[in-house]
Order: structure tokens, then C-alpha cells, then sequence
């Protein structure tokens, strides 16, 4: 079957199998910051954007998102030039394997917090990213990062 | 120092934290066969029938492999130095299965889906064995889990495979059974006797292991793979399949953590037969369960701890008696069994007897392998536990009880000599320890004095405060080697070649800082390329706490050559002799002020104009000692009463690891460290069924501590200088898990005088002892 999606703010029409998830058919259209860390949906690395908000890609059949926005690492490092600088003084990017999953979750939490749906202080933040994973850092070098570039006191 | 003690970022952060293609599975090539693996359902079996027919009549199935289809070859799939301490016990495939996943068969297709439908059309009969479940009943069981006799040690490891023993080592220093004895007689001594256990613990890196293999135009074969050991693979793969060295690279691209769980062998072997057998490309991408069913774990151990001691708190003597379960295969078998002792007893160098006796066994299970602090995590909590008792029983203070006791600077300990990894160690006098200081700051910022004995108590909640002190080592002493090679281009930037192998932990950076250092350039000016086997330089691995101690030396070599070099081509430049010119990292010039010219001129006319030629140095090293770092750790917890959980609250740790190259990076690997010790100490636990099945297989079930896990945490590196080491390092990638456990364990006594003996300490395990 046939999917259009709007992908890091292209539309594109992908072939698609009723079966794929989006994990991999964003992995087989070359959206490779996107990974596959678990099985059961738990660490979080899949983590993109849809229409703004954010999901597990590896839980999602592609079929469902005709017609909707997807966004990944790629399509907004750019504007997250602040966040990378902030977690690499720190030296918390690591092995990097969760760092793109991260972002977009840090993205999502920014717009949340802008838009005064989650509260900007230590506890809410920690709580929001809970999902996403991380065996290198022991998350302190993230959070320092993030609580940076959110302006958390 | 300009660049070292200097916290750049990684060279690799911006392209790893945007997600570029880096890792394995981003690179493999778009047409790479799919490469499945059929595993056991069984703890033990022998195949009696495989019949591959139906999965190999399917389309775009390209070939299956059995034990029939493979060269009968045992190998170890340890990455260690060569020849290895551990056994040769495995096959790429064979007739008998020893664990619940164990390969069975493989298959190689042209997707994803008809690879696993393949897996499924593979008929097998097993003739299922009675498994061999509890390590404490290996020995003497009448299952044999490895009844071939075609396996083997490199040499003495204390094999014995027909009675379960992968490995055995003892030693002795003085008649321990003689001070015991007399200790037991004597009024003014005490002697403690205790048995504590230690569980596998899962290494979950985030990135699963994965691998691809093809065959070159020049028919060589090429192995990418997240390894930590890539020239260890190219001999072992060469070994198993009878291919040349030469006819063999391996490359490590970016990869996603390890821990030790990358110190071997894992999909390897099979993907490189496939794509030898069928000249195309090929990769097999482990998914969760197989990591946690099919790779490696720690080992688990049974460990019993004798201590005897004057009433005045001097030591007399330690004994070990240690039980070590490798699971399926022997591998780090023996090794990890001598980091028991090697990284835990010269701590306390003092004593007048010593003794270890330890015994490897086979069972059924997962095998077990490297994992981040490599035995002395076990052995530390049973000894760090132990000697709370101790100061206990002698009304004494822990932290007086270890003060009177520790190694200091100057020092040796005859355990250096005696027990090294698989092999006699190295003597060494010790030149850096800060770790007096360690236990005395770390007492001051937890406020010991005031919180120790206190059982503050809160409703249902008690806090209690606890430590733990600790060493490693900083490589492999005589074993670990490392090299470098650094060439100069024609912009006066240079090139860094090493094979040493970032997990993502930083170390190409640091390797760079070391380089910079030396050739007073910034470490932007060092391009690094690592971890190749045909364009780097020989390097064992990123293993055994080596990178920045042995790989950063080989660096420095190779930097001071390189330096001596530009300054003797900068002389001849001004017609000068070398000693009569220096070099700042800009600019050559006369001492007199007469003349001078710069890096990028010099570079440029000695590769197109003038005496033309490449300026390349290289330089090698070879620990001949192993360095400890060590580590003061103390924590507060809070345990509920009720329910028997316990939080930790505050966890401080002081830290002497010699100069950090890049304070942030050593940071990050203190707090990563801590947080899996404190995993490994609390929840983390890898449970079988009755029939040996791993129930811990997937994230949900086997748990890892996430943000909301973690404590306030203070980490404060020392001053410290190693004179051996580049720059004053040491080493930092495995001291910091090794304190949590035992730390924890004492807090929750001063907390509830509840002792627990068996990790992890779960909340029921605390709310039945608090109730007997």
C-alpha cells in the first residue's frame, strides 16, 4: 500500500507493507538517526514526532500515518543548535546511541513547557523524559545539559 | 597544560546527537543479506536431526548453516590477549545446545521476514539433557555440560571440564590457617567468617550487537561490527575459519556502548561464513532478547569471606573461598575470577596471610563475560561488607577500621606480583594513592560524624548512612598493548591513527588531548581515526580500564617523536642545528630570535618543494604495571519500614584516578559507573524459570535505573599525579561501579542493623530480615 506523509516538513508518498512499523520503514526511507534499542517499546531511541507530538516509532504501524507529520532528529537539529552545544560541554552525548531520541523528546518538552502544559522545574522535566534510556551517562551529564538549555534553576 | 585537565567536547558529539549514520546497522550495505539465528529452546540438548531442506527451498532464502555446514573448530570468544586465559570450548555451531538460546542454526536471506519465516521451516529433534541449573551443584553433577573432547586451555587454567570446572586458581601468602587458628585461641583477636552471593547483571548498552561482513574486490574479507576488540576479532576469526590475517579487516565504526559486553565474539563468526561461503554482503542485527538471552552477563558468584583481626583493628588475614558461575562457556572464566582478588585484596596490604581459592563451574545458563569492573564488583561487596562486620564486632568505627589498614603511596602488595589476569601480575611500588584523603573527605561532605549510627528516623522511614572503598587497574601489566601513529599534513594539522577503540566514552578525544599536548597544538588541529585494522595501528582493546593509560601512552610516544621531528626538519629548514631552534606549536624559530618558520610553511614546501618527504612517527607502549585509581564512596539511604525499600538519597563519591585528561568525560564515567553499581546493588537481576528460560529478556522485566532512579550525587576527583602515566592518568572507565553495593549494603545495616548478604537488595529481601 501507498502512504503520504509529511516527513521533516516534506511530503513524500511511500510504498509501504499493511505490516511495517514506522520504526522501519523511516529506517528503510534513510531517516537513520532513528534507532532500535529494545524490543517492548521501553528506551525510548525510536522516539519522532507526530503531528508535533511525541511517539515510539517501533509501536506504530507506518499504515496509520497517511496523511500525517512526522518529524525526526534530522529535521530539527538545526534548529536545537543550543541543545547540542549544551550537551556536548558536558560531555553527556556518550555513545550518542539515545542522543538523537533524546532531542526530540527535549524538543517536544520545550513546546510543552511553552505552552504552559508542563511545568519548568527539575522534577517535571526528569519526569517527562523518563522514557527515554540512557546506560553511558547516569542522566546527571544530560540533565545538567538540559536543565541549561530549558533555563530550569 | 594547555589542553589535558581541559574539558573539550567530543569530536564525535554533533554528529552523534543529530543522529548521523554511524553505528553498524546505518552502514551496512542497503542489499546485505538478513542473517537469522535459530535458537535453543532447550537449557541442554543435543540435536539428533536438523533438517534444513524446507527453509533452504524457500525464495530468497541464500543459504542455512548448521554444525554439519561449519569447520569444526574450538575457539574462546573472549577478546583477550593473545594466547587467552580462557578455554577453547565453543564452536561457531555445534551439535550440543547449553543454554536457552544457544545457535542452533543460521540463516541468511534476501529480507528480514523470509529469514524469520526460514527460522521457522528449520525441523529439529533434540535429545533434551538434564540441564545443570544451580552453580553451587555443578561440580560434582552428573550432567557434563562440555562432554567433547575436543576442547582445551592455551595452557593451565585449572580446566577440568568433566567435572564442570572451566577454571580454577588458589594461591597462598603465609599460613592463613595457621593465624586463624591462633586468632581463634586469642583473646585479643577476632575472626569474622561470612557468605555473601552476587547475581548476573545484564550490561544493556543501548546499541544492540550487530555485525556485517563482505568480500572485497581483492576477495578480502571485511567485518564491521560494534566491538570492542576489533584486532582481536581479525584473529579470531581468522583462527575459526582459517582465513588468512592478511585476507582479513575488521572496522568498528561509531558503536553504541559495551561495557565488556563487546569484548568478544557475538555474531561475528556466522556473519562473516555467510558472506565468505556466499561472496555477498550479509549482517545479522541482534534484537533485545537476544542481547539478554545470547550474549553475555556478569558472573554471578557464591563468595566466602574469612577476615581476621586484632582488638585494635589490625588486620591479620583475609581468605576467599569463591564459587564463580560462567554459565555455558569458560569465557573471562579464569580472569575475572583473579580480579576477584587482584583488584580487591591489595587494598588492605598490611595483613600477614592471604589466600584465594576459587573455582570456575559450567552450568546451563547464559554465559557469562566481561562486564565493567570484571570481578572486583563481586568481590568487593563481599569484602566491603565483611569489613563492616568486622569493625563492628570490634566496636569500631568502619572508616578508623579501614584507616588502619589501607595501602598508601610508596607501598606494595605482594598480590601484584602474584595474581595478575590469567598469569602472574607485575610488581609495583605504589606511586600515586590519594585514598586516605578519599575516606576522609568523602566522611566530611556525607557528614559521617553526624549521620553514622544515628538511625534518624522519619515515620516509617529510617536513614542510614554507609561506605565502601575501592581500586582497579589501569590496563593489563605486560599484556595490554597499544599504539599510535601520528602524521603531519600540509596545513600543519595532523593525523591521529590508533587502534584503540571508543565505545562512547570519549576516547578518540582524549587520545587527541594527550597528542595536543605534547605538540602544543590545539586539539582541533588532531584528526583521529580509530579502530581499523588495515589502516591503525596494533591495539588490544578498549578493555581492563586501558584506553587512557596504555592507548594515551603509545599517544605520547608517538607525539614527543613527531615533535622531534619538526623541530630537527624545522632546523634544517633555517640551516640551523635542532638544538639550537624551538617549537612552540605555531612556529619553528631560532632560540636568538634570528629567524623563524611556521608549521603550515614547513609542512607545505616538505610535501611539494623542498626536500620532499612524509613526517610520520609512530609510538607503542606496553604497561609494565597496572596503576590503581581508587575510590571513596559513601551513601545515605532511606529505607521504609513498611514495605522494605530502600532509596538512595545522597551518594558521594571521592575519586583518585591520577590527572583526568578531560575532567567532564572522567566525570560522566564516574556518575555512569556509580548509576550501574547502584542498579546492580538494588533491582537489577537476570532470573531463569525452573527450566533454565530467561524471564529478565526484555526491558520491561530486567530493570535498569532511569532518571528518576537517580540520587543526588557528588563526585570530586582528587589531586593526583601518576608518574607512569600520560600526563599523571590513570584510569576511570571501571572504578566507579565497584563501591555501590557494598555502600549500600552497609548503609541499610546502619539504617536497620538488617544485613543483607545476597545482591540485589530488594525491597522483600529487607522486609523479611527486618522481620526475623
Amino acid at each position: 500500500m501507498k502512504i503520504k506523509v509529511k516527513i521533516n516538513g516534506e511530503w513524500k508518498e511511500w510504498e509501504i507493507d499493511p505490516s511495517d512499523y514506522l520504526l522501519d520503514v523511516l529506517r528503510r526511507e534513510g531517516y537513520l538517526s532513528v534507532k532500535r534499542g529494545c524490543d517492548t517499546g521501553t528506551c525510548g531511541t525510536c522516539t519522532v514526532l507526530v503531528d508535533g507530538f511525541p511517539a515510539l516509532s517501533c509501536s506504530i504501524l507506518a499504515a496509520t500515518m497517511d496523511g500525517h507529520e512526522i518529524t525526526t532528529a534530522e529535521g530539527i537539529a538545526d534548529e536545537m543548535e543550543d541543545y547540542m552545544k549544551a550537551l556536548a560541554a558536558e560531555g553527556a552525548d556518550q555513545c550518542g546511541f539515545c542522543s538523537p531520541g533524546l532531542m526530540v523528546m527535549v524538543y517536544a518538552l520545550k513546546k510543552e513547557i511553552e505552552n504552559g502544559k508542563v511545568e519548568k522545574n527539575e522534577e517535571a522535566v526528569k519526569r517527562y523524559l523518563i522514557g527515554n534510556l540512557c546506560r553511558c551517562s547516569g542522566y546527571l551529564g544530560q540533565q545538567r545539559a538540559i536543565f541549561k538549555f530549558l533555563g530550569v534553576k | 597544560m594547555r589542553e589535558v585537565k581541559k574539558s573539550v567536547p567530543k569530536k564525535d558529539a554533533y554528529g552523534l546527537i543529530r543522529g548521523k549514520p554511524v553505528y553498524t546497522d546505518d552502514i551496512a550495505p542497503k542489499d546485505a543479506l538478513v542473517v537469522k539465528v535459530l535458537r535453543s529452546p532447550h537449557a541442554f540438548a543435543r540435536i539428533k536431526d536438523i533438517d534444513v531442506s524446507e527453509a533452504l527451498a524457500m525464495d530468497g532464502v541464500e543459504i542455512v548453516l548448521t554444525y554439519k555446514d561449519v569447520p569444526r573448530k574450538p575457539i574462546t570468544r573472549a577478546g583477550q590477549g593473545y594466547p587467552e586465559p580462557s578455554p577453547y570450548d565453543k564452536f561457531i555451531l555445534d551439535e550440543y545446545v547449553r543454554y536457552v538460546g544457544d545457535e542452533v542454526a543460521a540463516v541468511a536471506a534476501e529480507d528480514e521476514r523470509t529469514a524469520e519465516e526460514a527460522l521457522k521451516k528449520i525441523k529439529v529433534e533434540y535429545e533434551i539433557l538434564e540441564p545443570v541449573l544451580d552453580f553451587e551443584k555443578a561440580e560434582e553433577n552428573p550432567s557434563v555440560i562440555h562432554p567433547e573432547d575436543d576442547i582445551f586451555p592455551q595452557f593451565d587454567i585449572g580446566f577440568d571440564p568433566k567435572r564442570n570446572i572451566a577454571a580454577s586458581y588458589e594461591m597462598e601468602i603465609g599460613d592463613v590457617d595457621k593465624i586463624l587458628e591462633e586468632c581463634e585461641k586469642d583473646p585479643d583477636c577476632v575472626v569474622l567468617k561470612e557468605r555473601f552471593y552476587t547475581q548476573a547483571q545484564a550490561h544493556v548498552m543501548l546499541e544492540p550487537h550487530a555485525s556485517f561482513a563482505y568480500v572485497d574486490m581483492h576477495g578480502r574479507l571485511v567485518i564491521v561490527s560494534s566491538t570492542q576488540t576489533p584486532f582481536h576479532v581479525r584473529r579470531q576469526i581468522s583462527m575459526v575459519l582459517g582465513i588468512p590475517i592478511k585476507n582479513i579487516r575488521v572496522i568498528k565504526p561509531r558503536i553504541g556502548g559495551g561495557f565488556g559486553g563487546k569484548q568478544a565474539l557475538h555474531g561475528e563468526m556466522i556473519v562473516a561464513l555467510v558472506a565468505w561461503r556466499t561472496k555477498k554482503p550479509a549482517k545479522l542485527v541482534y534484537t533485545r532478547k537476544e542481547v539478554f538471552e545470547s550474549t553475555y552477563t556478569r558472573h554471578p558468584s557464591r563468595f566466602d569471606v574469612t577476615l581476621a583481626a586484632t582488638k585494635d583493628g589490625k588486620l591479620k588475614a583475609i581468605a576467599y573461598d569463591v564459587l564463580w558461575d560462567t554459565g555455558a562457556y569458560g569465557e573471562h572464566a579464569l580472569t575475572t575470577l583473579m580480579v576477584a582478588g587482584s583488584k580487591t585484596l591489595p587494598m588492605y596490604n598490611k595483613v600477614e596471610g592471604v589466600r584465594f581459592r576459587g573455582k570456575v563451574v559450567y552450568t546451563n545458563h547464559t554465559p557469562a563475560g566481561a562486564y565493567r569492573g570484571y570481578g572486583a564488583i563481586q568481590a568487593n561487596f563481599a569484602l566491603e561488607s565483611a569489613m563492616d562486620m568486622l569493625a563492628e564486632k570490634l566496636g569500631m568505627d568502619p572508616i578508623e577500621l579501614r584507616l588502619k589498614n589501607i595501602i598508601r603511596e610508596g607501598e606494595t602488595s605482594p598480590i601484584f606480583k602474584i595474581m595478575g589476569e590469567g598469569r602472574e601480575g607485575a610488581e609495583m611500588i605504589i606511586k600515586s594513592c590519594k585514598l586516605e584523603e578519599a575516606i576522609k573527605r568523602g566522611a566530611e561532605v556525607i557528614d559521617w560524624k553526624n549521620k553514622f549510627g544515628k538511625k534518624e528516623k522519619n515515620g516509617n522511614k529510617v536513614r542510614g548512612v554507609g561506605m565502601a572503598i575501592a581500586m582497579q587497574g589501569s590496563g593489563i601489566a605486560n599484556i595490554d598493548m597499544g599504539s599510535a601513529i601520528i602524521k603531519l599534513n600540509d596545513d600543519g594539522s595532523f593525523n591521529l591513527l590508533v587502534g584503540a577503540t571508543d565505545l562512547g566514552t570519549g576516547s578518540d578525544t582524549i587520545l587527541a588531548q594527550i597528542a595536543a599536548e605534547v605538540l602544543g597544538v590545539s586539539t582541533d588541529d588532531i584528526i583521529v581515526y580509530s579502530s581499523d585494522t588495515d589502516l591503525t595501528p596494533f591495539d588490544t582493546g578498549a578493555y581492563a580500564s586501558s584506553t587512557t593509560y596504555v592507548s594515551g601512552n603509545a599517544v605520547k610516544r608517538a607525539a614527543e617523536k613527531m615533535r622531534k621531528l619538526i623541530i630537527e626538519e624545522g632546523a634544517k629548514k633555517l640551516g640551523l642545528s635542532p638544538e639550537e631552534v624551538e617549537f612552540d606549536g605555531k612556529v619553528i624559530r631560532a632560540k636568538d630570535g634570528s629567524k623563524e618558520v611556521t608549521l603550515k610553511e614547513l609542512a607545505t614546501v616538505r610535501y611539494y618543494t623542498e626536500d620532499q618527504k612524509q613526517l610520520v612517527a609512530d609510538g607503542s607502549f606496553v604497561g609494565p604495571e597496572s596503576p590503581p585509581p581508587y575510590a571513596a564512596t559513601f551513601v545515605e539511604v532511606e529505607v521504609d519500614t513498611q514495605t522494605g525499600k530502600v532509596d538512595v538519597l545522597k551518594y558521594v563519591s571521592i575519586l583518585d584516578i591520577g590527572t583526568p585528561i578531560n575532567p567532564n568525560l572522567a566525570r560522566i564515567q564516574a556518575e555512569g559507573g556509580a548509576v550501574q553499581g547502584i542498579g546492580m546493588a538494588l533491582y537489577e537481576d537476570v532470573k531463569y524459570s525452573s527450566s533454565g528460560r530467561l524471564l529478565t529478556n526484555n526491558l520491561m522485566y530486567y530493570k535498569i535505573p532511569s532518571r528518576l532512579d537517580v540520587p543526588e550525587m557528588h563526585i570530586e576527583f582528587l589531586e593526583s599525579y601518576e608518574p607512569t602515566g600520560p600526563f599523571g592518568a590513570k584510569s576511570v572507565a571501571e572504578i566507579g561501579i565497584d563501591t555501590p553495593p557494598a555502600a549500600i549494603a552497609n548503609a541499610v545495616y546502619d539504617a536497620l542493623g538488617v544485613r543483607i548478604k545476597d545482591l540485589p537488595i530488594t525491597p522483600e529481601k529487607v522486609f523479611f530480615a527486618m522481620k526475623k
